[in-house]
C-alpha cells in the first residue's frame, strides 16, 4: 500500500526547522526540534496530546514564532510575522477545528478575505466555477451555495482542504483532516494527497489514526513532552517503531496504590444513554454501566468523540440522560441539579479549565473556595476566618505554588491552575472524584503531582475517575482501565496490560 | 466592604504586580474618585456656591436617583447581564405610585379605597419586583438575550404608564389628613439630622448591596456567575437563581428610585426617567466595572454616579447650556471606559 510512497525519491529540502523551541508562559512546549520538509512529499508528525505537535504546527504556519531556533525556507532563514505572511509564502495550514463561517456559503468561505473582484462587484460566477472545480477534484458533490452549516462535519472538513487547495500552496499542512471523515472520504483525501504531491507540493500530516498514517506517510517526525525524539524514512519504521517513540519507557506516572481495600460501590452508572449535546441525533453516551467503588482509581480512555467527556458531565449534572439510572451510594440522582450532587459528594473537574473550571475576574482563593461557599457561611454572611482556613488547608492539600490566596488565577501556571480546578472540587470533600482529561496541557512534573494527589485520595478512601487521551496515563495509578469507543466499553483492563492492546482496544492503532 | 477578599475582587491587577505601585497605576485605580475631586475643585474656583454644605446636599439628592438606580444596575452587570428598563419601571412604579394616592375605586362596592403611604409603598416595591422577576425569568430560564427583554420590557412599562394616565400627570400626592394617606412628600423633601431622606435611602441601600457583594454567599455566587457562569454552574452556583434575584433587585430599586423621584418632583408622570437606564449604565461603568461581568464594586459605582451628578449639576451652576452638558457627560463616559480598558486589557490578551 505504501510502496510507491516509500521508493519515491527524496526531493529537495523546501521547508526546514532548526533547533525550534517554544515556551508559554514559562512551560516549554518545544525543546528543540529539527526535521525537513522535502519537495512532493508526506512529512507525518506523530506524538500524544500536548507532545507538541500544534505548536511545531503553529509555529510553521507563521500562527506563532518561535521562542529560539529558525525556520529555513528554500534555504533561507525566514520569519513569518503572521499566518497571511507564511500563506504568502506558499504554507497553508488546515486547522483540526474548522475556521469556517458557518452562516456563508461554501463558495464565500473558500473565496473569504480574497474574493476574485471585477468592476461591477465581486465576480460570484467565477468564484463558483473555481469552487465547483475543486470540489469535483475532491470528488465531493457539495453546491457551492450550499450554507457550511447545512453540511455534514465531513464535509465541512472538505470545504476546508478545498479552500487551502484554492491557493495554490507549496507546503499544505493538515492537522487531523481525517478525524471527522468516513472511511471513503479518507481514501477521496489520500488520493488528492497523492495527486497534490505528484505536482510537487509538500504535506506536513497530523494524525491521531497512526496506521492511516503510515498509508501516506513518507517521513515520520515523532514528537514526546516537546522533544522530537525520532525523525526516520518510511523505509526505516512501522507502527510498533512509532508507538514506542510517542510514549517512551522511562515514563514514571506513579503506580496503582496498594495497601487499601475497596470499599462498597459508590457511583453506580446503569444504562445510561447520552444524546449528542450538539444535536447530531446520535448517542454519545450508548446504554453504559460503570460501578465504582470507594479507594478505587478508575482510568477511561478513549479518542476524541469516544463519548467520555459526555458521560461525566451527564454524571455530574451539566448534561442530562434520556435513560438510565445513576446511584450515588445507593440514592439516584439523575433529577439532582449540579450543587446538590456536590453537596452529596459528587465532584466534577472538567476538561477545559478556563472555559469551565476556572473564574478569571476571581483571585486563587475565591477560585479554590468557590464550591464550598455554604461551608463557610454563617447566617447570611461567609465568614473570613472560616474561609481562610479552607483556603489555605486547600494550597496545601494540591500543593500550590502561589504568592498567596489573593493573587489573580491569571498569574499562575498552568499546571497550577489545574490543581486549583482540582483543589476546588476536592475541598468539598467529595465521595467521588470525577476528573475530565486531568493532565491536559500541564507538563510532564505537574502531571505527576496530579496524580500523586489522585492515588492518596483514593488511598483515603475516596472513588476516582479520570479520562485521559495518553495511554502512559492509564497505566499509571488507576486499578482498572475502562476503554470507551462510540459511547460504549468496548474493553475492560486490569493495571498489568500492555499499551499496544489498550491502543487496540480504543480503534487508534487499526485504520478507520 | 474593606475586607481583603473583597478587595482582591475590585483591584486583583494591581495585588499580583504588587510590591511598586506606580503613580500611573493609582491615578488608573482610583480614577473615579480622582474625577470626582477634580470637579468639586474645578467648579468651586468657577462658583463660589457651588462648595457649600447645602448645594452639596442639594446635588447629592439629586444624585440619589440615578445611585439607586446604579446599584441595581451594577448587581445586573456583575452577573454580566443589562437592565434597560429601569427608566420605564421608575415611570410605571410612579404612576401607579400616584394612582393609589389618588384612591383605589372599587366599583362592585362603591367604595373608594385610600390605602396608606406605606402600604402605597410596598405596593409599588412590589411591582418593580414583578416587572425585575419577568425579566429575570426571561433571561435565565429561556434564555432571551438580557438586552433584548429588558428592551422589551423597557417599552411595555412605559406604555402601560402611559395609558394608566392617558399620558398625563398626577400633580397631588400629598394625600389628606381625614383620609390618612399623608406623608408621601417625606422621601422627597425630608431632612434627618440635615440630610435629605433620599441621600440617606441612597446611602443605606449602598450599605447594604456592598455588604451583599461582599460578605454574602450570594454576593460570592454572583460575581462567580458574571466572572465564567459555566465554571459556576459546575461549582454548584445555582446560576439562573442568582440572575432572576438581580433583576428582581433591581426592578425593587428602580421602584424606590420612582417614589424618590415622584416625591421629589411632587407630581408622577408616565415619562418620568427617560434614558435614565443610560445614566446608570454610566454610573457604573464609570465606576470601574466590566460590562463583560464579575468586576465591580458598590464604592467605585457611587462615586460613578457622584460623578455625573456632580458634573451635570456644576455645569448648570456656571451657566453652561444643557446641550453642552450632553456632550460633557458623554466624554466622561468615553474616557471611563477606555481606562477600563487599559486596566483590564493587558490581563483579556492573555486568553
Amino acid at each position: 500500500m505504501s510502496d510507491a510512497a516509500t521508493s519515491r525519491p527524496a526531493g529537495e529540502v523546501v521547508l526546514a526547522a532548526r533547533n525550534i523551541a517554544k515556551s508559554y508562559n514559562g512551560v516549554r512546549a518545544l525543546k528543540g526540534v529539527n526535521f525537513d520538509i522535502h519537495r512532493g512529499q508526506v512529512t507525518t508528525l506523530f506524538g500524544e496530546n500536548g507532545a507538541g505537535k500544534s505548536t511545531l504546527m503553529k509555529i510553521l504556519s507563521g500562527v506563532v514564532q518561535p521562542t529560539s531556533g529558525e525556520i529555513v525556507l528554500d534555504g533561507q532563514p525566514i520569519v513569518f510575522s503572521s499566518s497571511t505572511d507564511a500563506r504568502n509564502h506558499g504554507i497553508s495550514i488546515i486547522h483540526q477545528e474548522l475556521s469556517l463561517a458557518p452562516n456563508l456559503s461554501v463558495r464565500d468561505n473558500i473565496f473569504m478575505g480574497r474574493e476574485i473582484t471585477g468592476p461591477t462587484g465581486v465576480n460570484y460566477a467565477e468564484e463558483e466555477r473555481q469552487v465547483r472545480r475543486l470540489l469535483a477534484e475532491l470528488e465531493e458533490d457539495i453546491d457551492p451555495l450550499t450554507p457550511v452549516e447545512e453540511l455534514r462535519l465531513g464535509q465541512q472538513q472538505i470545504v476546508e482542504i478545498a479552500r487551502a487547495l484554492s491557493v495554490d500552496s507549496r507546503i499544505l499542512i493538515m492537522d487531523e483532516p481525517t478525524s471527522a471523515l468516513s472511511a471513503t472520504e479518507v481514501e477521496v483525501l489520500f488520493s488528492v494527497i497523492r495527486d497534490l504531491t505528484a505536482k510537487g507540493v509538500s504535506i506536513v500530516y497530523i494524525s491521531h489514526h497512526l496506521e492511516e498514517a503510515l498509508q501516506i506517510t513518507d517521513h515520520a517526525v515523532v514528537l514526546r513532552d516537546g522533544n522530537m525524539t525520532a525523525y526516520a524514512p518510511r523505509a526505516d519504521i512501522d507502527l510498533e517503531w512509532i508507538v514506542r517513540n510517542m510514549v517512551g519507557e522511562n515514563y514514571d506516572l506513579g503506580s496503582p496504590p496498594t495497601g487499601h481495600d475497596f470499599g462498597p460501590v459508590m457511583l453506580s452508572i446503569r444504562e445510561l444513554t447520552v444524546p449528542d449535546p450538539a444535536g447530531g441525533g446520535y448517542n454519545v453516551v450508548d446504554r453504559m454501566s460503570l460501578d465504582v467503588r470507594a479507594g478505587e482509581i478508575v482510568c477511561i480512555y478513549g479518542l476524541m468523540g469516544a463519548g467520555r467527556t459526555e458521560l461525566l458531565e451527564t454524571v455530574a449534572g451539566k448534561l442530562s440522560a434520556t435513560s438510565g439510572e445513576i446511584v450515588l451510594e445507593g440514592k439516584e440522582i439523575s433529577h439532582l441539579p449540579i450543587g446538590e450532587r456536590i453537596s452529596r459528594g459528587l465532584a466534577l473537574v472538567p476538561e477545559d479549565r478556563q472555559r469551565y473550571g476556572l473564574v478569571q475576574t476571581m483571585s486563587v482563593g475565591q477560585n479554590l473556595s468557590l464550591a464550598s461557599i455554604m461551608e463557610f457561611t454563617r447566617g447570611i454572611f461567609t465568614s473570613v476566618k472560616l474561609e481562610r482556613a479552607l483556603v489555605q488547608k486547600s494550597i496545601r492539600d494540591v500543593t500550590v505554588k502561589t504568592d498567596g490566596p489573593d493573587v489573580p488565577i491569571g498569574s499562575l501556571s498552568g499546571g497550577n491552575q489545574q490543581k486549583v480546578v482540582i483543589g476546588k472540587m476536592l475541598a468539598t470533600d467529595p465521595k467521588v472524584i470525577l476528573l475530565d482529561e486531568p493532565s491536559r496541557g500541564i507538563d510532564i512534573g505537574a502531571k505527576a503531582e496530579v496524580f500523586r494527589i489522585l492515588a492518596h485520595h483514593a488511598a483515603a478512601g475516596q472513588a476516582v475517575v479520570f479520562t485521559t487521551s495518553e495511554v502512559n496515563e492509564c497505566l499509571s495509578i488507576a486499578h482498572r482501565i475502562i476503554i470507551m469507543r462510540r459511547g460504549r466499553i468496548s474493553a475492560e483492563f486490569t493495571s498489568d496490560i500492555t499499551k499496544e492492546k489498550i491502543m487496540a482496544a480504543s480503534g487508534e492503532a487499526v485504520a478507520a | 466592604m474593606t475586607q481583603p477578599s473583597a478587595d482582591g475582587i475590585s483591584s486583583p491587577a494591581a495585588a499580583v504586580r504588587g510590591t511598586t505601585i506606580s503613580p500611573i497605576k493609582l491615578l488608573l485605580k482610583g480614577r473615579a474618585f480622582f474625577a470626582l475631586i477634580a470637579i468639586i475643585i474645578v467648579f468651586s474656583f468657577l462658583s463660589p456656591n457651588y462648595l457649600t454644605v447645602s448645594n452639596l446636599l442639594i446635588m447629592s439628592s439629586h444624585v440619589a436617583i440615578y445611585g439607586i438606580l446604579a446599584i441595581g444596575m451594577l448587581v445586573v452587570i456583575l452577573s454580566g447581564g443589562i437592565d434597560l428598563s429601569v427608566g420605564s419601571i421608575l415611570a410605571l412604579c410612579g404612576v401607579v405610585a400616584g394612582a393609589l394616592m389618588q384612591g383605589v375605586e372599587l366599583t362592585p362596592l362603591g367604595v373608594i379605597l385610600f390605602p396608606p403611604v406605606w402600604a402605597v409603598v410596598v405596593l409599588t416595591c412590589a411591582l418593580g419586583a414583578l416587572l425585575g422577576a419577568l425579566n429575570g425569568i426571561l433571561i435565565a430560564w429561556f434564555r432571551v438575550p438580557a438586552f433584548v427583554t429588558t428592551l422589551g420590557v423597557m417599552y411595555m412599562a412605559r406604555g402601560i404608564a402611559l395609558l394608566q394616565t392617558n399620558g398625563l400627570t398626577y400633580n397631588n400626592l400629598a394625600g389628606r389628613p381625614e383620609l390618612g394617606n399623608t406623608g408621601f412628600d417625606w422621601l422627597g423633601f425630608n431632612r434627618l439630622f440635615g440630610v435629605p431622606i433620599s441621600v440617606l435611602v441612597l446611602a443605606a441601600l449602598a450599605v447594604l448591596t456592598g455588604l451583599m457583594l461582599s460578605r454574602s454567599s450570594f454576593g460570592r455566587w454572583l460575581y462567580a456567575a458574571g466572572g465564567n457562569e459555566n465554571a459556576a454552574d459546575l461549582s454548584g452556583v445555582p446560576v439562573k437563581r442568582v440572575k432572576i434575584t438581580v433583576y428582581t433587585l433591581s426592578g425593587i430599586l428602580s421602584a424606590i428610585a420612582g417614589l424618590v423621584l415622584s416625591s421629589q418632583l411632587t407630581s408622577a408622570g408616565p415619562t418620568a426617567g427617560t434614558t435614565y437606564e443610560l445614566t446608570a449604565i454610566a454610573a457604573v461603568v464609570i465606576g470601574g466595572a466590566a460590562l463583560t461581568g464579575g468586576r465591580g464594586t458598590v464604592r467605585g459605582t457611587m462615586l460613578g454616579a457622584f460623578v455625573i451628578g456632580f458634573l451635570s449639576d456644576g455645569l448648570v451652576i456656571i451657566g453652561v447650556s444643557s446641550y453642552w452638558q450632553t456632550v460633557f457627560t458623554g466624554a466622561v463616559i468615553v474616557l471611563a471606559v477606555l481606562m477600563n480598558t487599559i486596566q483590564y486589557g493587558a490581563r483579556g490578551i492573555r486568553q
